[in-house]
C-alpha cells in the first residue's frame, strides 16, 4: 500500500532519526511510502493557544496534501490526534468539512497503524535494554492507544518493560504550556521523571517524541543517567 | 424583605433566562454522537456492583458490608436474645440514660434494659438527648449491597435520635434486608407514596470523617459506635 | 493580563517548587486512588453507569424550567418557603432577612460550595453574627481564615501537626498528633454550637424534581444535626442541582461516593423534603431554600459547554489533575479550582479575568476520563482559549501565529527557519537561561535537544 507519512515539524528538525526509523520500518514491510515536502506543521500550536483562524491557515494546505493519501501515518500521537480528532472540529461548517472527516477516517498514529490496521507484532528488533512506556496523553485519551506500542515492544528481543506507576500521568509538556507555565510544566515533568527513575529502566520510551524533549531536557539538565528514544528508533534497531 | 411580587418575579426572570438558554438544543447525550435511548430504559441495576441471587448471599453481603464500615451487626433468633444482646451492651458500655421511641421491636426490647427511655417521637427536650448514652431505634430497611441501614423520622424516632447519641443500636428483622440501592428506593416509594416523611436517611456505619490527613476516624459529629441487631 | 492572572503565575511559581505541599498532596491523594480504583471495579460496569449518569443529568440539565417548577410546587405543598437569587447579592440579603427576622445570633453551618460562592460567611459576619462551619475540614480552615482547599477535602494541604497548633491556638487546647483526639476536640467544641444555634444553614447535593426533596452526601453527621436541631434551616443551592426522579439517587449516591471519596457510598445520604411535618416530634419548624442562579443561566446558554452543569462537584477531576496537584487549590484564587474550575469559573467571573485557568492547562484529559457524569472538561479549556482570543486576541501572540502560518506554508522558508535555528544555537548556548535567552522560559530549567545538521527532510530528499 502507499503510506503517506507526516513527520511533524519538530521531528523534522529536532528528531529526524526517528522520521528515518519510521520510513525504515514501512519501507522494510513493502510499502511505498511518500513524505510530502509542502507540510511542514499541522497547525496545533495556533489550535491549542485558541487562535482557530491561524491554525486553518496551517493546517488547509495540510487538508490539500493528504486529500488522495490511501493512508496518512502520524509519527506522533500529539500531532496524530490533530489530524484525526482536531481537524473535523477545526473545519467544522467550513467547505473543507468533508474533506477533513475524510482525512480523520484514513489517519494513523505510527504504532497503531503497525497493529492495528496492519497487523504487526514482530519487526525481529533487538533492543537490550530495561524500558520503561511513558503513554502521551493526546495518544492514549484521545486516539485511544494504549496496547498497539506495548505489542510491539513485547516483540523486541532483548528488552524488558517496566510500567512506571505514572505511565499515564501528563509529562507536563503541553505545547505552549511548557513555555507560558514553565513552573508547573517542570514540577509535572519531575514527576513523571521520577516515575520513571524508580523502574530502574535506561530508557524512556514513547510514542511521541514532543514529550521526550520536555523529558529528555529535564534529565540532561539535571544530570540524570536515563535516556529517552521514540518507540519508531527502538523498533527500527536490529 | 422583598415583597411577594418582587419574588415572584425574580423566579420568573430565572424561569425567562432558563428558557431561553435552552432554545438552543443539545444532542442526547453530548459525548461524541452517541445518541442513547431514555434514561427509563436503562435500570441502573445492571451497572451497580452485585449483590448475591439468594437471601442468603444478600444477608452474608450485608454482614461484610458491615464489618468493613465498622459497624457491630448481629443475628438474632429470637426477641429475647434481642434482649439479652441489648443488656450485656448496656452493661458493657455503662449506659445510664437511653433514648428510644415507640414500636413494635422497641417496645418489645427496650424494658429489658430497665432504664427510664427518653422517648423522641413525641416533644422532648434536645439536651436530655444530647446527655443520653444511646439512641435506639428501628429502621425502615438495610441495604447488602451497601450495608446502609434505612431509616425516616416516622419509622426511627425523628430526626436527631439516629445521630445524637454518641452510640446508635438499630433494631431490625431479617425481612427487612433488601438487596440494593433501587430496590430501597422502591420500598420508600411503595411504602411512602405521596407523604413521605420530611426526612430519610440512609446511615452507613458509624459516623466518620478522613479531614486530617486522610485518616479515618470514627464519630465526627454523629455516633462513635453503630450497633445493628437483627431478628 | 488580568490581576487573578498574575496572582495565579506569582502562587503557581511558589508552589510548583514547594516540595512538602507535593508530598503531602501525593500522599493524601494515593489512599484515595487506591480506595477510588476498588470501588470503580465493583460495579458491574462503570462505564455504563458513567453513560446513565450523564444521560439522566443531561434529561435535568436540558429540561431545568420544568423540573425546577415541579421541585418548588412539591416543595412549597408541604410548607417549604422557596425564595430565586438571580445574584449572589440577592441570595446574600434574602438570607440576611431570614436572620434578621429571626432575631438569630447563632448560626450553624454545614459545607456549602455555593455558600463560598458567595461569601455568605462575610457577609453575616459583617451583620454581626457568629457562623460556625461544622464539617472538620471546613471548620480547621474557617480557624485559619482561609477558603476550603479543595472542594471536597478542605483541608487536605495540612498537617495534623499544624492543625494541633491552630487548635492549640484558637481552642486552647492541649498539643497532640493524634488525629482522633483533634477530631474530638472540635466535636466538643461544635456539640455546644449546634444545641444553641438559631439557624442551621445546608447546601445541597441533589435536588429531587418528583418528589421535592434534596440530598445531603456527608460523612460526619455534621449536616445531619444542621438539619435537626436549630428552629430554623436555611439551605443555599444551585439551580443546576435538579435530578429527575428520587430513584436516580440509587446511581448517584454511590458514584459520588466512589468518586468523592472512595467510599461506596458515604456515612449519611439524607433526604429532606419539608420542615417540621405535623406529628413529627422534631426538625425545624421553618425551612427556607434559596435557589441561586449567579451566571449558571449563562453557562446554559452555551450549549458547546452546557455539560458542565452536569458537575456533581466530587473533585475527581482535581485529585487527576497534574496542575492541580502541583500548583493546589489555593492558588486557583477561585471557589471552584482544579479543571472544572478552569472550565466554570469564566463563565461565573469573567472570561477575560480568568481565561488563564485555562490556558494553566497541559489538555492532558485525566479530567474528562475520570469524570463520573462525563463532562468534556479538557476540550471546554480549548474552547475557553478560542473564546477567548474571538473575544480579545494578544496581539503579539496572534502576530506570532500569523507569522508561523506564513513560514509553515513555504516548504523554503521553513526550511530557512531551520537553518537559522540551527545556526542561532551556538550563540542560545552563550546566554542558556538567562535574560538574554529567547528561550528562558524553556531553558531554565531544561536543556534544549541539539539541533542535528541533517533535517528530517534533507535526509528525505537527499536519498531520492
Amino acid at each position: 500500500m502507499t503510506i503517506t507519512l507526516f513527520i511533524p515539524c519538530f521531528v523534522d528538525a529536532l528528531f529526524p532519526c526517528a522520521g528515518i526509523s519510521m520510513v525504515q520500518i514501512l519501507e522494510g514491510l513493502g510499502h511505498k511510502v511518500l513524505c510530502p515536502e509542502k507540510i511542514s506543521c499541522c497547525g496545533q500550536p495556533p489550535f491549542n493557544s485558541g487562535y482557530w483562524d491561524e491554525a486553518r491557515t496551517v493546517a488547509a494546505p495540510v487538508l490539500e496534501q493528504l486529500k488522495d493519501a490511501e493512508a496518512v501515518v502520524i509519527g506522533s500521537g500529539s500531532c496524530g490526534a490533530m489530524v484525526k480528532k482536531f481537524y473535523p472540529e477545526l473545519f467544522a461548517s467550513t467547505p473543507q468539512a468533508q474533506l477533513a472527516k475524510q482525512i480523520s477516517s484514513r489517519t494513523w498514529e505510527f504504532s497503531d497503524f503497525l497493529v492495528g490496521k496492519l497487523g504487526i507484532t514482530d519487526l525481529g528488533a533487538k533492543f537490550p535494554h530495561r524500558v520503561t512506556f511513558h503513554d502521551g496523553c493526546h495518544g492514549l485519551r484521545e486516539l485511544g492507544i494504549k496496547k498497539s506500542p506495548r505489542i510491539l515492544l513485547g516483540h523486541v528481543q532483548g528488552l524488558q518493560l517496566v510500567e512506571m506507576s505514572e505511565a499515564e500521568t501528563c509529562c507536563g509538556f503541553g505545547g505552549t504550556f511548557a513555555a507560558k507555565f514553565p513552573m508547573i510544566s517542570t514540577a509535572m515533568g519531575e514527576v513523571k521523571c521520577a516515575s520513571a527513575a524508580e523502574t530502574g529502566a535506561e530508557y524512556i520510551v514513547s510514542n511521541d517524541s514532543s514529550c521526550l524533549m520536555h523529558l529528555q531536557g529535564l534529565l540532561s539538565r539535571q544530570g540524570k543517567p536515563i535516556k529517552t528514544i521514540h518507540l519508531a528508533e527502538v523498533l527500527a534497531r536490529q | 424583605m422583598k415583597n411577594e411580587e418582587t419574588v415572584l418575579s425574580e423566579r420568573e426572570k430565572i424561569l425567562a433566562r432558563v428558557r431561553e438558554a435552552l432554545k438552543a438544543p443539545v444532542p442526547s447525550p453530548v459525548s461524541h454522537g452517541h445518541v442513547l435511548p431514555p434514561a427509563a430504559a436503562y435500570p441502573a441495576r445492571q451497572w451497580l456492583p452485585k449483590v448475591g441471587e439468594t437471601f442468603d448471599d444478600q444477608l452474608a453481603l450485608f454482614a461484610k458490608n458491615a464489618a468493613e464500615l465498622k459497624a457491630d451487626f448481629q443475628l438474632l433468633n429470637s426477641a429475647d436474645e434481642m434482649c439479652q444482646a441489648l443488656v450485656r451492651l448496656r452493661d458493657t458500655a455503662g449506659w445510664r440514660r437511653v433514648a428510644g421511641h415507640s414500636g413494635d421491636l422497641t417496645n418489645a426490647v427496650c424494658p429489658a434494659l430497665n432504664l427510664p427511655l427518653l422517648r423522641t417521637d413525641r416533644a422532648y427536650d434536645v439536651h436530655e438527648l444530647e446527655a443520653c448514652d444511646v439512641g435506639i431505634s428501628e429502621c425502615d430497611a438495610l441495604i447488602a449491597q451497601t450495608g446502609s441501614v434505612l431509616v425516616t423520622n416516622r419509622s426511627a424516632g425523628g430526626r436527631a435520635l439516629s445521630v445524637l447519641p454518641p452510640h446508635h443500636v438499630v433494631l431490625a428483622r431479617r425481612e427487612q434486608l433488601v438487596a440494593d440501592l433501587p430496590a430501597a428506593f422502591e420500598l420508600l416509594q411503595q411504602k411512602y407514596a405521596e407523604n413521605y416523611p420530611s426526612m430519610i436517611s440512609f446511615i452507613t456505619g458509624p459516623s466518620r470523617t478522613g479531614d486530617i490527613e486522610r485518616i479515618l476516624v470514627l464519630g465526627a459529629h454523629g455516633p462513635k459506635r453503630l450497633t445493628i441487631f437483627c431478628l | 493580563m488580568s490581576t487573578f492572572a498574575a496572582q495565579f503565575l506569582k502562587h503557581a511559581r511558589v508552589m510548583s517548587g514547594d516540595l512538602r505541599h507535593r508530598k503531602i498532596i501525593r500522599t493524601a491523594l494515593g489512599n484515595y486512588e487506591i480506595a477510588r480504583d476498588q470501588r470503580q471495579a465493583a460495579f458491574q460496569d462503570w462505564q455504563g453507569a458513567r453513560q446513565l449518569a450523564a444521560v439522566i443529568k443531561w434529561e435535568a440539565v436540558n429540561h431545568l424550567d420544568k423540573y425546577l417548577e415541579q421541585f418548588v410546587a412539591k416543595l412549597e405543598a408541604r410548607g417549604t418557603k422557596v425564595h430565586w437569587a438571580s445574584t449572589g447579592d440577592q441570595a446574600r440579603e434574602i438570607i440576611l432577612q431570614i436572620v434578621r427576622d429571626k432575631k438569630a445570633r447563632s448560626i450553624i453551618k454545614s459545607k456549602a460550595m455555593t455558600a463560598e460562592e458567595i461569601h455568605l460567611n462575610d457577609a453575616l459576619e459583617k451583620a454581626g453574627l457568629n457562623v460556625v462551619e461544622n464539617d472538620l475540614g471546613e471548620f480547621i480552615v474557617q480557624l485559619r481564615h482561609e477558603a476550603p482547599y479543595h472542594i471536597v477535602f478542605p483541608s487536605m494541604h495540612l498537617t495534623r501537626g499544624e492543625i494541633s497548633e491552630l487548635f492549640q491556638r484558637e481552642l486552647g487546647s492541649a498539643p497532640t498528633n493524634d488525629p482522633e483526639e483533634l477530631t474530638m476536640i472540635a466535636r466538643r467544641v461544635l456539640r455546644k454550637k449546634y444545641l444553641t444555634a438559631d439557624i442551621g444553614i445546608t447546601g445541597a447535593n441533589f435536588a429531587i424534581a418528583e418528589t421535592g426533596m434534596i440530598s445531603i452526601t456527608e460523612n460526619e453527621g455534621n449536616a445531619r444535626l444542621t438539619a435537626a436541631l436549630p428552629k430554623t434551616m436555611v439551605t443555599l443551592m444551585g439551580i443546576e442541582k435538579v435530578l429527575p426522579k428520587l430513584a436516580d439517587l440509587a446511581l448517584f449516591l454511590p458514584m459520588l461516593a466512589t468518586m468523592g471519596t472512595g467510599q461506596q457510598i458515604t456515612c449519611y445520604n439524607t433526604m429532606y423534603g419539608g420542615p417540621r411535618q405535623p406529628g413529627e416530634s422534631d426538625g425545624p419548624e421553618e425551612w427556607h431554600i434559596v435557589l441561586l442562579d449567579n451566571h449558571r443561566t449563562e453557562l446554559l446558554a452555551d450549549a458547546e459547554q452546557r455539560d458542565a452543569l452536569h458537575c456533581i462537584r466530587c473533585g475527581a477531576c482535581l485529585n487527576v489533575c497534574p496542575i492541580f496537584r502541583n500548583v493546589g487549590g489555593h492558588t486557583y484564587g477561585t471557589t471552584y479550582s482544579g479543571p472544572i474550575g478552569s472550565v466554570i469559573t469564566p463563565h461565573l467571573r469573567g472570561l477575560q479575568d480568568w481565561k488563564h485557568l485555562s490556558n494553566a492547562s497541559s489538555l492532558c484529559g485525566a479530567c474528562t476520563q475520570t469524570c463520573p457524569v462525563k463532562i468534556d472538561l479538557h476540550h471546554h479549556l480549548l474552547q475557553n482559549r478560542r473564546n477567548a482570543v474571538k473575544g480579545k486576541p494578544a496581539f503579539f501572540e496572534r502576530l506570532a501565529y500569523q507569522a508561523f502560518g506564513f513560514v509553515a506554508n513555504r516548504p523554503a522558508l521553513w526550511s530557512i527557519a531551520k537553518k537559522l535555528g540551527r545556526l542561532g544555537q551556538p550563540l542560545q548556548k552563550l546566554v542558556k537561561g538567562s535574560a538574554l535567552d529567547p528561550a528562558k522560559a524553556w531553558t531554565q530549567t531544561r536543556d534544549l535537544p541539539p539541533q542535528p545538521k541533517e533535517s528530517f527532510k534533507d535526509w528525505w530528499t537527499n536519498r531520492k
